[in-house]
Formats: structure tokens, C-alpha cells, sequence
């Protein structure tokens, strides 16, 4: 060998094909960030232009304004999107009825009462139930909570809101109960010992210190839990059926603008057709609807952060 | 120069042993001034490292001695609210100088850190990382220079066994000497040692401190360290710290024997710090 | 003048009630947290006993039948294999790299709150709505049809920032002072990457890969909104073919299920065929972290 080291080092320094990957390098990572963007601007102006389309034939004080739902009335279609948020709405009560008492005093349990061997059993088994895909959460609905709300409620229709509702709540629990708990074990563990000392039972330190405390993370994590309510599909595509009047009977049968979208793209309604174009003035008002709890949540949970 | 000499390079000690003036200046640091945002860190700093040399850099704690280390091989310049101005220069290039590269400079100029920290890879592979990167493949050749590196890192007795083991499984003492061989592998210029014992326990760090010694006759050694003893024991010449100046730099025995400003002796005596 | 504000007698007569409350309250709370295991329970008990009897060599390799007792799965089976081949390689590039760019190249400023700003929000856009942004682009603009590589995309974009997130957190995850290491040799920030900060965050990296993978085979939704068929088609064998995957079957039979009790028993075994999946899916993802766990 007649080099050293150092010297070969600096021969090698001079390739400049190293220098080149490393200009390289950047902008091919940067290419690749870009595609999550350019997934926001393609949901964007797939839902923005084709909305557009759909008010050039339909009014826009129909859409918002009637009741009347019949997208394929051959004669006569009429568009409105006051049945379908009914729905969403009604499924989103009734989700988080079950979620929001159920989440929290989960979360209370395993962040307050719990032994630490208890919670390591006890969260994950929970935390399944967030996993569990959504159809197989439709299937429960449909052939199982239907069948036996039936029995108690013999009005209830075989599709109907109420069902999938409890359904989509137990769905969104995990959520809740592991978010609210993030909150819950944040608050120090310093004013818990505060309320204690002065005779306070857990109870009393739980609702009168810790949950104050940790309150805007909890509200935080009940929008998070509305906004997957309402973009929830499959639960009530399969249990609520395809009812597109205006109605807040929740044992009846209704559409969701979930639903409904699903309905209209698996059904046999044509690109171009006034009816195809409906599916995006849907789908935006679906969206602006998560997105705007999505923000809320956040807002939320950044505003109201506790400085402990 | 063949690889083998990596542990006897002749020195320019011989040349320069009798005159030690004439050393020449390996790092000379001219009005340096370093800010992390609107907090200036350093101030004005004159210094100069020369070669085949250890110097100490002592001070108490956020005396911007760590941060002057890093300044010289630009790693503090990965904070990217770190401001710099003044000069320093490495063998007559102004480091910031755009055209030099920042990986040359570090290639020349290897660093020891604080806490040991091997790569989580074999030992084999902590100490060819270096020639790797900078290109050099040969199979025959890394395992001379991984030999090489650590028995110059006197380390070899202890891992030639275990080469293929992950370096997580050395004690921290060897962690740190097996770092001070992967330092050693690209065949630095100098090597800055940012409190390379602070870490260690007392056998560990006497080790390191012998080790020190001898490397010092092939590399310029600039260390900084929270000990007042080994600096007294290991460095020529010592920088005295405070606030981010320079308070005193001299050869070691004058600083700890006769100082010649007031806040130097009341450090070394342990009044402060 | 003395005088106690505060009762001792009346505060000693109500600590057994309050004591009580406590207790109410703990049990109350607890049988809460049960209620989801019971439910949990109840789910898998429904299925398992409507899919008794129906799973064997025959429906797992038949192909989709309009009788029944000869329908099978197989379809469906290989086109969930399918998406996984699409969904995997393409979030693992795409994500791996939009982390790396973040964490390690743009690290602070207003371009990287830009970027997870974005990102936080797709994930949380219905997958209904992904469903409509590939059937418009993919199937219609790019005039793929309902076809393996229009729902592979489709998919993959719908677990991205799933991807994205949690291979920022396993990069995060590796100490700095190991890149200081590498870079303090003089080696360039990919070369830092590629053979230090990679190579360590990998493991982590593959753990939530795998858990999006898992997230991705039991998505319904978009797929259906893609247009997928419920026709016989014959299996998949390209990109450009037709495909079903597991959960769209499930669907079909499912809302079938009103006709004929054998369909709901097809769709539960459907259902426990993809469970099961998922459930490999998710040991795999829990054994690679346990055994590749860095101590750093």
C-alpha cells in the first residue's frame, strides 16, 4: 500500500458522484412529501369542480333548502341535502350518547381507579375494539343489535338509524376513552395529591380536580369522535338502508351522506348524469363538515392547554 | 507512507522539539463570535491550536467551552439559529469559507463526544464506518485499518475476539476508546474531545487520559474538560472559559501555578464554578 | 370568641356516604370499561357461530359462486393479496421518504408545520371521500376502470398519513447523538440517513408499516366507492385485472343477507377469514418490535 489513509480519503472526496446524490437526494424527498399535498389539491378540485357542475342544474336553494330526495326519479329528479344530514345527525347523537359516558368513565377507570396490572390488561382489549374493521361493525348491526332491539322495540324497522348508531358508538369508544385518558394522566399528579390531602375521596378529586383539569383534551377527543361519526360509511350503509325522506323517527329507516354516496357510486347512475355530479355537493358538505371539527378539536386542545 | 505507519507517522515533533514556538498552528481562531438567536455564546475568542499538542479547555458549566469545540469541526452549526462571525482557520483555510466542505473539514478533524456513542452495529462495523463513507471498499484493507484504528485506540486486546459483536455489549469505558477508534480509522488531523471522560468511571477515564498521552504524538488534541486535574495532568497548554471568553490561555504549568488573572485562580482554587 | 366553621361531628357522619358514593361510582366505572370487552365478546361469538361449519379447504379456494354451498373465497383472497402488494411498497417509499424530508432535511419552520399541518388533516377525511377522489382521477380521468392498480392507489393514499406519522415518530425516535457521530466523520447527511438514522428507525418503521397494511385490507368504503363488482370475475393475475378483495365481499353478502340466512353465514366467514389476517398481520407487527427493540 502506498497511500494513507487521509490521502486516499481526499482522492476519493474529489468523485463527484457522491456530491451529485447529495444535491439529488432533497429534491426526490421532497417529491414524495409533495404527494400527500398534492392528495389534499386533488380531493380539493375533484370535490370543488364537480360540485360546481352539479349547481349549474340544480338550484342551489334546492339542495339546501327543500326536503324532497328523489335523485332517480327518472321524470323529475329533485335534490336535497336536508334528509341526509338529518341522518348523519341523528347517527352522530346517538354514537356519541353511547361513546362520550362510556369513553369517559373508561378512561376514568383506567387512568384513576386502575392497578397498573389492570390497565395493561384492560387497555389493550379496549383498544381492539378501535381496530375491528367497519364492516365487520355493519355486520354486528345488521344481523345481531337489529335483530335483538327488535325484540324490545317492536316498531323498529329491519334498516333503521337507531341501531347502527349504538353500533358506530361503540366503535368510536377506543377513541375516546384512549384520547380523554392522554388528558386524564397528564394532569400532575401533584393536585391530585392536593385534593386527597384534605380528605377528598378519588371520586371527589376525580370530578372536582382531575377532570377540570383535563377538560379541553376531553372535549377535544368527543369532536374527534363526532367527526368520525359522520364519516363513518359502512355501519350505516349496511344497517340503515337507503330511506331518502325527511325524518328524525329513529326507528325508521334513513340515508346518511355517507350512505348515500355509497349508493349512488355502486349503483348504476352514469358519469355526467345530474345524479353523478350530487355525489360531490355530498361529499363537500362531508367534508367541510370533518374538517371543520377536525380543526375544532385541535383549536381546542391548543387554546385550552393547560399550563400546569 | 504505508498504512502500518498510521501508528508510527513520523512527527514533526522531531524537527520542532527544541523550538516550541515554532510549532505551527493547526487551528487558529480569530475574533470569533458565536450567538444561539439573540444569546451571544462567545465572545471575540483568540486561540490557537498547534500541533502534536494537547490543549485543555476548562471552565465552569455554559462558559461556552463546549460550544467553541463544536465550533471548530462546524458541528454547532446544525442548530440552525446559531449565528457565526470572526475566522478560524484549519491549516490557512477559513473553515466557513463556502468552498471548503464541511465534510472535509470533518474528515480532517475527527471528534470524541461527551457520552460514548457507538453505532448500534457490530464493533467491525462502528470503525469501518468512517473509510467506508469516504469510499474506501476494499475488504483487506477496512480490516487493517479496524486493527489498526484499535490498537491505536488501545482497545484491540480487549475486542479482537469479538469484532462481529454489537458495540452495545462493551462497557462504557470502551465504548468510549472503541468512539476514539472510529475517530481514529479516517486518519484525522485533529481530534477534539468534548469531556470524553465525564461519562466514565475512574479506571475507565484513566485510561482514556494514558491513551491521550500517546496519541498525542501523531494528532493535535484539543480537549474540553470539567476536570481541573486531568487538565493538569494530560494538556500543554490550557484556555481558561468564562461567559464565553477567554479569560487565560497559557501553558498549562503557568495557568495552574501562577495565574495571572484573578478569575482564573479563583476557579482553579475552587472559590467558584 | 371561638367558633368552628367547620363540624367535625357533621363531617365524620358523612364520610360513610361519601365513602359509599366512591365505591358506587369505582364499580359503576368499571363494569363501563367491561362493557366494551363484553361487546368485544358478543361481536366475535355472533360471527364465529354464523360462520360454524362454513369455513373449510372449499370456500377458502373456490372462486364466487351464486350457490352457496359452492361459493368460496379465493377471489377475494388474492385480491386483498393484491392491494397489499400495491399498498405496501408504495406507502413505504412515498411515506418513509415524505419522513425522512420532514424530520430530517426541513426540521423546523413554517414548511414543515405546512406539511403536517396537511397531513393531519387527510387523516381525517372520510375514506368515503378517498373513495370518490380515486374513482374520479384513477378510474375515470386516468381511464383504469375498477382495476388492482386504481384501488392499490387509492388505498395507498388513504394510509399515508398513517405511514407518515409513525415513521416520524420512529425516526425521531433515534437518539441525535448517533447522527452527530456520523456527521462528525465527515459523512454527508444521506450518508448519515442511509447507514446510521435508517437502519436503526427501521424495525419501528416496519411496526407501523404492517399496522397500516392492516388498517388497509379491512378498508370497505373506498373501494366500493371505486365501483368494485360483486359479478363472478376470475381472479386477478395484473394490475390492469378486476379484482374483489375480503371486506367487499363481506358487504355484498351482507346486505344479501336479508334474502337468505346462508349469505350472512358467508359473509361471518368472510369476516373471520379477514380477522384472522389482520390478526397475523398485527402479531407480526407486535413480534418485530419486541425482537428488534433497540436499546440506544
Amino acid at each position: 500500500m502506498a497511500q494513507s489513509v487521509s490521502e486516499m480519503i481526499r482522492e476519493k472526496r474529489k468523485s463527484s458522484k457522491r456530491q451529485k446524490l447529495e444535491k439529488l437526494v432533497p429534491g426526490l424527498l421532497f417529491a414524495a412529501a409533495s404527494v400527500s399535498v398534492l392528495t389534499t389539491v386533488g380531493i380539493l378540485l375533484t370535490l370543488v369542480v364537480e360540485t360546481f357542475m352539479f349547481f349549474t342544474e340544480v338550484p342551489f336553494s334546492q339542495f339546501f333548502f327543500s326536503t324532497e330526495m328523489q335523485p332517480l326519479n327518472r321524470s323529475e329528479p329533485t335534490f336535497s341535502i336536508l334528509p341526509l344530514l338529518s341522518a348523519t345527525l341523528l347517527s352522530t347523537v346517538i354514537a356519541m350518547l353511547v361513546a362520550i359516558p362510556i369513553g369517559l368513565t373508561t378512561a376514568v377507570y383506567l387512568s384513576e381507579y386502575a392497578t397498573d396490572r389492570a390497565r395493561r390488561v384492560l387497555k389493550p382489549i379496549v383498544e381492539v375494539l378501535a381496530g375491528i374493521p367497519t364492516i365487520v361493525y355493519g355486520f354486528f348491526a345488521f344481523t345481531f343489535v337489529t335483530p335483538v332491539l327488535q325484540n324490545i322495540i317492536p316498531i323498529l324497522d329491519r334498516t333503521n338509524i337507531l341501531s347502527p348508531g349504538i353500533v358506530m358508538g361503540i366503535m368510536i369508544i377506543p377513541m375516546v376513552a384512549s384520547l380523554s385518558e392522554d388528558a386524564l394522566s397528564s394532569v400532575p399528579l401533584s393536585m391530585r395529591e392536593g385534593a386527597m390531602a384534605f380528605g377528598a375521596t378519588k371520586f371527589e378529586t376525580t370530578v372536582r380536580v382531575v377532570i377540570p383539569a383535563a377538560i379541553s383534551g376531553i372535549i377535544a377527543s368527543f369532536v374527534l369522535g363526532i367527526s368520525r361519526a359522520i364519516g363513518e360509511t359502512m355501519i350505516v350503509t349496511i344497517a340503515s338502508g337507503s330511506n331518502k325522506n325527511l325524518t328524525f323517527d329513529i326507528t325508521q329507516s334513513m340515508q346518511t351522506m355517507t350512505a348515500y354516496i355509497v349508493e349512488v357510486t355502486s349503483g348504476d347512475a352514469g358519469a355526467g348524469t345530474t345524479a353523478y355530479y350530487s355525489l360531490y355537493a355530498v361529499a363537500i358538505t362531508l367534508f367541510v363538515f370533518t374538517l371543520a371539527m377536525n380543526m375544532l378539536a385541535k383549536y381546542i386542545s391548543k387554546r385550552y392547554r393547560e399550563e400546569y | 507512507m504505508s498504512i502500518n505507519s498510521l501508528q508510527e507517522r513520523p512527527s514533526r515533533e522531531e524537527a520542532t522539539v527544541t523550538q516550541e514556538e515554532a510549532r505551527e498552528a493547526v487551528f487558529r481562531t480569530e475574533g470569533l463570535n458565536l450567538w444561539y438567536g439573540n444569546t451571544q455564546a462567545l465572545h471575540n475568542i483568540e486561540l490557537d491550536q498547534r500541533a502534536n499538542e494537547v490543549t485543555a479547555i476548562i471552565g465552569p458549566s455554559g462558559c461556552g467551552k463546549s460550544t467553541y469545540i463544536k465550533t471548530l469541526n462546524r458541528m454547532v452549526q446544525m442548530n440552525p439559529i446559531v449565528k457565526v462571525t470572526g475566522k478560524v482557520y484549519y491549516r490557512d483555510q477559513n473553515i466557513f469559507d463556502r468552498k471548503f466542505p464541511v465534510e472535509e473539514l470533518r474528515t480532517r478533524v475527527g471528534m470524541v463526544f461527551q457520552k460514548p456513542n457507538p453505532f448500534p452495529k457490530t464493533i467491525f462495523e462502528n470503525v469501518a464506518y468512517g473509510p467506508k463513507i469516504h469510499g474506501i471498499r476494499n475488504k483487506k484493507l477496512l480490516a487493517e485499518i479496524v486493527e489498526e484504528s484499535l490498537k491505536g485506540a488501545a482497545i484491540w486486546e480487549e475486542v479482537k475476539d469479538r469484532l462481529q459483536e454489537n458495540a452495545f455489549g462493551l462497557s462504557g469505558g470502551q465504548q468510549q476508546r472503541l468512539c476514539i477508534a472510529r475517530c481514529l480509522a479516517i486518519e484525522p488531523d485533529v481530534i477534539l474531545m468534548d469531556e470524553p471522560t465525564s461519562a466514565l468511571d475512574p479506571k475507565s477515564t484513566l485510561k482514556v487520559e494514558e491513551l491521550v498521552q500517546q496519541l498525542k504524538s501523531k494528532y493535535s488534541i484539543m480537549i474540553v474538560t470539567h476536570n481541573m486535574q486531568q487538565a493538569a495532568r494530560i494538556s500543554d497548554r490550557t484556555a481558561f472559559f468564562l461567559n464565553g471568553e477567554v479569560i487565560e490561555f497559557d501553558e498549562t504549568d503557568k495557568i495552574f501555578s501562577n495565574p495571572s488573572d484573578k478569575r482564573t485562580e479563583d476557579y482553579i482554587t475552587g472559590r467558584f464554578g | 370568641m371561638e367558633q368552628n366553621y367547620i363540624n367535625q361531628e357533621e363531617v365524620s357522619r358523612r364520610i360513610p356516604g361519601r365513602l359509599a358514593v366512591n365505591k358506587v361510582v369505582r364499580g359503576l366505572f368499571l363494569t363501563s370499561t367491561l362493557f366494551g370487552l363484553v361487546v368485544l365478546a358478543i361481536l366475535l361469538y355472533d360471527v364465529i357461530t354464523d360462520s360454524w361449519g362454513w369455513i373449510d379447504w372449499q370456500f377458502l379456494t373456490s372462486v364466487m359462486s351464486f350457490n352457496e354451498e359452492a361459493a368460496g373465497i379465493i377471489g377475494a383472497i388474492s385480491g386483498t393479496l393484491w392491494l397489499m402488494l400495491i399498498v405496501g411498497p408504495v406507502t413505504m417509499i412515498i411515506g418513509v421518504a415524505t419522513a425522512i424530508y420532514l424530520e430530517e432535511y426541513v426540521k423546523e419552520g413554517r414548511v414543515r408545520t405546512f406539511f403536517e399541518t396537511n397531513v393531519a388533516n387527510l387523516a381525517g377525511v372520510p375514506s368515503i371521500v378517498f373513495g370518490l377522489l380515486g374513482l374520479t382521477v384513477f378510474v375515470r380521468l386516468m381511464n383504469m376502470g375498477s382495476v388492482v392498480l386504481a384501488g392499490g392507489l387509492t388505498m395507498s393514499l388513504l394510509v399515508l398519513p398513517i405511514v407518515i406519522v409513525s415513521a416520524q415518530e420512529s425516526l425521531r425516535a433515534v437518539p441525535s447523538y448517533l447522527r452527530e457521530a456520523s456527521f462528525g466523520m465527515g459523512a454527508t447527511r444521506w450518508q448519515t440517513i442511509r447507514s446510521v438514522v435508517l437502519p436503526a428507525a427501521l424495525p419501528s418503521i416496519l411496526t407501523g408499516m404492517i399496522l397500516a397494511m392492516s388498517r388497509a385490507i379491512g378498508e370497505t368504503a373506498p373501494l366500493i366507492a371505486l365501483g368494485i363488482p360483486a359479478l363472478l370475475i376470475p381472479l386477478p393475475s395484473g394490475l390492469f385485472d378486476s379484482f374483489t378483495v375480503l371486506p367487499v365481499q363481506v358487504y355484498y353478502w351482507t346486505i344479501d343477507a336479508a334474502l337468505n340466512q346462508n349469505y350472512a353465514s358467508l359473509a361471518a366467514a368472510t369476516i373471520v377469514v379477514l380477522l384472522v389476517l389482520m390478526f397475523i398481520l398485527n402479531s407480526a407487527a407486535i413480534l418485530i418490535r419486541n425482537k428488534f427493540q433497540q436499546r440506544f
